[in-house]
Formats: C-alpha cells, sequence, structure tokens
C-alpha cells in the first residue's frame, strides 16, 4: 500500500480497506464503554468532542431557523409575517445562537478537542475533567439561551447594545447575558487546556516546529479565548448591574460612557472573530496539504501568520465603533492597525496556493469544501478592508454591505472549514465513510446557495439597504428574493450531511485506519481510535506532511494495536 | 526548546511538577502587609492631593496586587514561561486601556 501509484494516473486519492473482510476494530473509544453515563461522565477528550459535536449542530439548527425566518420576512417589502418586535428577536436570537453557540466552539471544541491530543501524541488534554467541565457549561449556557427564548426571547442584537440594552428594553436581557457569561467560561476552559497540552504534552520529538498547522492555529486562538473572553464576561456582568441595580458605568448623567460598553465589548468581540477563524484556518491547511500531496508552503510563515493574527487581532477594535462618535484621531489609528491583519491572512492565501502549484490535486469532498473556504474567505476578508478603511465605512457600516462581509467570513469561511473538517475527519472519528457522490454534491449546493444568499447582499448595502429593519424600499425587493431563495438552497445544502454522515453512522463503508493516506499522527492510529489513543507513546522522528516518510514507512511505526 | 528535555510523566499528567513550598511565614507576612496597604489606603482618602489623589490609591492597590501575585500565587517560584504567561494577561489589560485611551484623550482635539 504505497501512496506512490495511489497518486499517479488516478483522480483520488480514497483508499478503502477490503470490504468483504474489513470491520470496525473491536476495541475502540465508542465500544469501550457503555450506556448513557459512559459519556455523560466521560474525561475522554474524544468522547467529549463527539458530545459538543452534537450539540453545537443542535444549537447550529436551531440559528438557521431563525435565520430562515429571517430570510422569509424579507421576501417581501412589507413587514407581512411578523411584527418589528419579533423580527428583532429573530435576528438576536440568530446572532446569539450562531456567535456563541456555533461558531466560538465549533471547530476548537469539535474537531480541535478530538484531534489535538492524538495530533500531539497524548493520551488526552491536559485537564479531562475541565474538559467535560467546559461541556457542561456549554449546555448551561445554551439552556439559559433557550429559557430566555420561551419566555419571550430578547432583542437587543447579539451585540447588547447600551443603552438600549440598560434602560430601554423590557426583554429577557439578564437571563441572556448570563447564557453567553456561562458559555464564556466554557470557550475559556478549552483554551486553557489547549495552551497546557501544547505547552506540555507534545510526546518525545514532536518539536513546535513538527506540529501541525492544525495545532498552530488552536493554540494561537486558544491565546485570544483565554485573553480575551473575561473582558467580554467583565462587559456583560457591567451591563446585568447597570440594569438591575443602576451603576452607572455605561450612563452619562451618572458620569458614565455608553461607548466604554462599546470598546469592552468590541475589545473581545474583534478578537472573538478570529477564534472562530483561525481553528478553520487550521482544518484548510490538514485538507490541502493531504489532497495536494505536499507540504505546506511556508510551513513557519503560516504557523506565525496564526500568531500575528491572534496579536494583531487585539489592536484592531475599535474599527466597529467609526460611525459612534469616537476620536477621529484614535479612529485613524485603529484604521491603519486594521489593515495589518490583512496581512497574515494573505500570507495564508498565498501560501496555500504556492502549497496547490504542482501538487497532485484530488477533489475529494473536504477539498471541495476547502476551495470553496478559500475563494468566500478571501471576497470576506477583502470587503473587510473596505469597511476598515475610514471613508468607505461610514457609507457602508450598519447596511447589508457588512452583513454580506460577515457571513462571507464567518459562513463561506469558518463554516465551510467546519464542513471541510467534518468531512476530513468523519472517517477518523466513527471509522466509516459517507457516500462520496452525496457529499460531493453537497458541498457544491452549499457553495451555490451561499453565494446566492450572500453576494447580492452586498449590492444592497452598497445600495443603502440598513441592516436589521423588517421593511425596505420596493425596489430592494429583486435582490432580496434572490437572497431568500439562496439561503433555501443553502439550507438544503447543509440539511444534506447531517443525513448522510448519519445514515454512513450505520451503512458506510469501512473507512480503514488511513483513507486520504495523509501523513498526521492521528491518521497512524485505528479509526475510531482507542480510547487511550495510542498503545505506546509515539516517537516523532519526522517533520510534519512528510510524504516521503508516509511513503517508505514501516507498517507498524507508530505503535498502535491494528 | 531544543536543550528540553523529556519528561515522560508530562504526556500523562502535567499536574506531576515539582511545586515550591510556601511557609506559613511567608503567608503571614502578604496578609500584613496587605492589612498595612488597606490602613494607608483609608489613611490616604484623608488627605486631598488634587489630581494624585486616583494616582496614590491605585499606586497602593497595585503594590497589594503584586505581593499577592508573586507571594500568595507563587509566581516568583514558576519557570519562566508561568511568569510570561502572567505577563500576558498584564500585556492585553494594558493593550485594553491605552488602546481605549486613546479614544478618551484625544476625543475632543479640535473641537473646541
Amino acid at each position: 500500500m504505497t501512496t506512490h501509484n495511489l497518486v499517479r494516473g488516478s483522480n483520488t486519492i480514497i483508499n478503502l480497506p477490503d470490504q468483504s473482510t474489513a470491520e470496525i476494530p473491536k476495541r475502540n473509544f465508542i465500544s469501550n464503554e457503555h450506556g448513557l453515563l459512559s459519556w455523560l461522565l466521560t474525561g475522554d477528550h474524544k468522547r467529549i468532542a463527539v458530545l459538543y459535536l452534537i450539540s453545537i449542530t443542535f444549537f447550529f439548527f436551531i440559528g438557521g431557523a431563525f435565520a430562515g425566518l429571517i430570510r422569509l420576512e424579507l421576501l417581501t417589502p412589507q413587514p407581512d409575517l411578523v411584527a418589528s418586535d419579533t423580527y428583532n428577536k429573530f435576528f438576536t436570537m440568530h446572532g446569539v445562537i450562531m456567535i456563541f453557540l456555533f461558531l466560538v466552539p465549533s471547530v476548537p471544541a469539535t474537531l480541535g478537542n478530538f484531534l489535538i491530543p492524538i495530533m500531539l501524541g497524548a493520551r488526552d488534554l491536559a485537564f479531562p475533567k475541565i474538559n467535560l467541565l467546559s461541556w457542561y457549561l456549554y449546555v448551561i449556557g445554551g439552556t439559559l439561551t433557550l429559557t430566555a427564548l420561551v419566555l419571550g426571547g430578547v432583542d437587543t442584537g447579539w451585540t447588547f447594545t447600551t443603552p438600549l440594552s440598560t434602560h430601554y428594553l423590557n426583554t429577557h436581557v439578564v437571563t441572556t447575558a448570563t447564557a453567553i457569561f456561562v458559555a464564556g467560561f466554557s470557550s475559556i476552559f478549552t483554551g486553557l487546556n489547549f495552551i497546557v497540552t501544547i505547552h506540555r504534552m507534545r510526546c518525545p520529538g514532536m518539536t513546535w516546529f513538527r506540529m501541525p498547522l492544525f495545532v498552530w492555529a488552536h493554540y494561537a486562538a486558544s491565546i485570544l479565548m483565554v485573553l480575551g473572553t473575561p473582558v467580554l464576561a467583565i462587559a456583560i456582568v457591567l451591563v446585568a448591574l447597570e440594569r438591575l441595580i443602576g451603576i452607572g458605568v455605561f450612563d452619562p448623567t451618572k458620569g458614565g460612557d455608553p461607548l466604554l460598553f462599546q470598546h469592552l465589548f468590541w475589545f473581545y468581540s474583534h478578537p472573538a472573530v478570529y477564534i472562530m477563524i483561525l481553528p478553520g484556518m487550521g482544518v484548510i491547511s490538514e485538507v490541502i496539504s493531504t489532497f495536494s500531496r505536499k507540504r505546506i508552503f511556508g510551513y513557519t510563515a503560516v504557523a506565525f501568520s496564526s500568531v500575528a493574527i491572534a496579536l494583531f487581532g487585539f489592536f484592531v477594535w475599535e474599527h466597529h465603533m467609526f460611525i459612534m462618535g469616537v476620536s477621529n484621531y484614535s479612529a485613524l489609528v485603529f484604521s491603519l492597525l486594521t489593515m495589518l491583519v490583512a496581512v497574515p491572512s494573505a500570507i495564508k492565501i498565498f501560501n496555500w496556493a504556492f502549497t496547490l502549484q504542482k501538487g497532485s490535486i484530488t477533489f475529494e469532498t473536504p477539498m471541495l469544501y476547502a476551495f470553496g473556504f478559500i475563494g468566500l474567505f478571501t471576497i470576506g476578508g477583502l470587503t473587510g478592508v473596505f469597511l476598515g478603511s475610514l471613508g468607505m465605512d461610514i457609507h457602508l457600516t450598519e447596511t447589508y454591505f457588512i452583513v454580506a462581509h460577515f457571513h462571507f467570513v464567518m459562513v463561506g469561511g469558518m463554516l465551510m472549514a467546519f464542513l471541510s473538517g467534518v468531512h476530513f475527519w468523519w472517517p477518523k472519528m466513527t471509522g466509516r465513510m459517507y457516500p462520496e457522490s452525496l457529499s460531493k454534491l453537497a458541498a457544491v449546493v452549499t457553495f451555490i446557495g451561499f453565494n446566492l444568499t450572500f453576494l447580492p447582499q452586498f449590492i444592497l448595502g452598497y445600495l443603502g439597504m440598513p441592516r436589521r429593519y423588517h421593511a425596505y424600499p420596493p425596489e430592494f425587493q429583486v435582490l432580496n428574493v434572490l437572497s431568500t431563495a439562496g439561503a433555501t438552497i443553502l439550507g438544503v445544502g447543509y440539511l444534506m450531511p447531517v443525513l448522510y454522515l448519519a445514515w454512513s453512522l450505520k451503512y458506510g463503508a469501512i473507512a480503514g485506519a488511513n483513507p486520504w493516506q495523509a501523513t498526521g499522527l492521528e491518521w497512524q492510529i485505528q479509526s475510531p481510535p482507542l480510547t487511550e489513543n495510542f498503545i505506546e507513546i509515539p516517537i516523532m522522528d519526522h517533520e510534519a506532511y512528510d510524504y516521503d516518510w508516509l511513503e517508505h514507512k514501516t507498517q507498524p511505526e507508530v505503535t498502535t494495536v491494528g | 526548546m531544543s536543550e528540553h528535555i523529556y519528561d515522560a510523566a508530562n504526556i500523562t499528567n502535567p499536574e506531576h511538577g515539582e511545586h515550591h513550598i510556601v511557609s506559613p511565614a511567608q503567608y503571614s507576612f502578604v496578609f500584613i502587609t496587605l492589612l498595612i496597604g488597606t490602613a494607608i489606603t483609608v489613611l490616604a482618602a484623608n488627605f486631598d492631593m488634587g489630581v494624585f489623589n486616583p494616582i496614590i490609591a491605585l499606586a497602593i492597590a497595585s503594590t497589594k496586587a503584586v505581593i499577592v501575585i508573586l507571594f500568595f500565587m507563587h509566581v516568583k517560584y514558576q519557570s519562566n514561561l508561568i511568569k510570561m504567561t502572567v505577563g500576558a494577561g498584564f500585556f492585553s489589560f494594558l493593550v485594553l486601556i491605552t488602546m481605549t485611551l486613546s479614544d478618551y484623550i484625544s476625543r475632543a482635539w479640535g473641537l473646541w
């Protein structure tokens, strides 16, 4: 079984074991213990990753349902589906659920949890119990959000803007704020666990510059989680205190300043978009390398660009506040700093492009999603430069342009990366393959649906349609109908993987240890892995993405059971 | 990191590191220092020092915080990595304060 003949003259690298004799290994982390309690009290990072995967998928579809309702209301210029108050609640719940309960934990808590210890050659994360606690906090946060929703919802927007949230609204602001506060700690614990694991639990020979770029990206995101999230927690507690006992930090009549809230909130929430996108970039590095059979071009530059994004991410937040009456001089500085973030992002994109150059590219499902990511993230990122320019921002901010920009980065970028990663590591997590042609179709449907939904919104925004209104002038209807039609296709694109991935759990082909002929340590062990990951701690004696090593390695080089 | 000596205990349980033991006398010293700091804060509140009021108050509070972090939380006896981790927290706090102040200080420039 060499990679050589698979790459040459074939349009796929998929290499499955003989299905008539293949079977799922009898001992693995799923079959190790049985019963609900064995899952709810587990310390195994892989089981916690599965728990997270189920919960974030649940919240993704609740958030998605609100997106559907928003698009349905915007099908016509008149406010005919729901009242304006209800519409405000729709987009607030959509934002809160998608950002805090889906995007922030999406890749780190599922794929990161599952893979980081294995990629480092460790048996588990540094603090398995804190890892489980993190999932429970996430569930408590999610439950509180649903409670607020059932009790009547909240309509502050996901940004909890003061003084709207502190003085003028009569909805469940404090319940939702508590939910985000609790979910925030779940994120801090995940980040903490990753940082300690990466520093302390790398196997012998696993130097910093032999780590997969997936791990580097998670390391950078973890720094942001640990340093940024407490500031959000403080901002939210202050909103609650202001609302409940009127302490006056954000109230000008008591010597406070509403913009102070914006500073505190965006000090977290801008780096938070890097918390969301960096792990996705890690996924893309792994996928691009595997499906072009090449070491990532400029490995070191890609690794450090993750850290650079994390660092620069803390210096740009005021670009969310340019039209709020901040100092012109300060805005000038923040605008220039914002441009800087484009540099490490571009380093990644160019290095991925050079990795593809002269690579043996094949177009399996994860790669299709990864191509979607590169194109859509580039558009999303470059429109961010428009919004970071002081003059353009005044025209474009608070319009659908910013909605489109954000969704290009977060949905076109992050969600594509998440789906790419789920499809890439699904055989490792479950031991089974999904139907390849159906999954390729889903990737294409998602890409088409996405563009149809969000490209018209750039034009709508440029023409001046403000965000967060449920009625609009009739001349905007055509573009809105296109967008709603696209959202329907996008919905189909997201439902398809749920169905065929669920189907594959029982009926999918047996994947074997390394269906993609990938180089990572996780691919050298059985699928699904043992609870202990490795029988013996492996010794890393080669660089990351070393396809020569893979081609020449003797079968049991990384010690596991067969 | 190249001269890093591999410790097998790390892979399975990184909490098995060596711990510096701090004597009760040292904790008492921290406690008494904090009490003295509190007394000075109360005392300082009786004098009006104009613009220096918040500066003095913050200076006393920071000194107390540093004593807690270094001695009560054992940071003084930890590895450089842990010191750097603590430093990272202060660095991001510094960014939060200075960059926010860049708005407040210059907001009214040229407007009067």
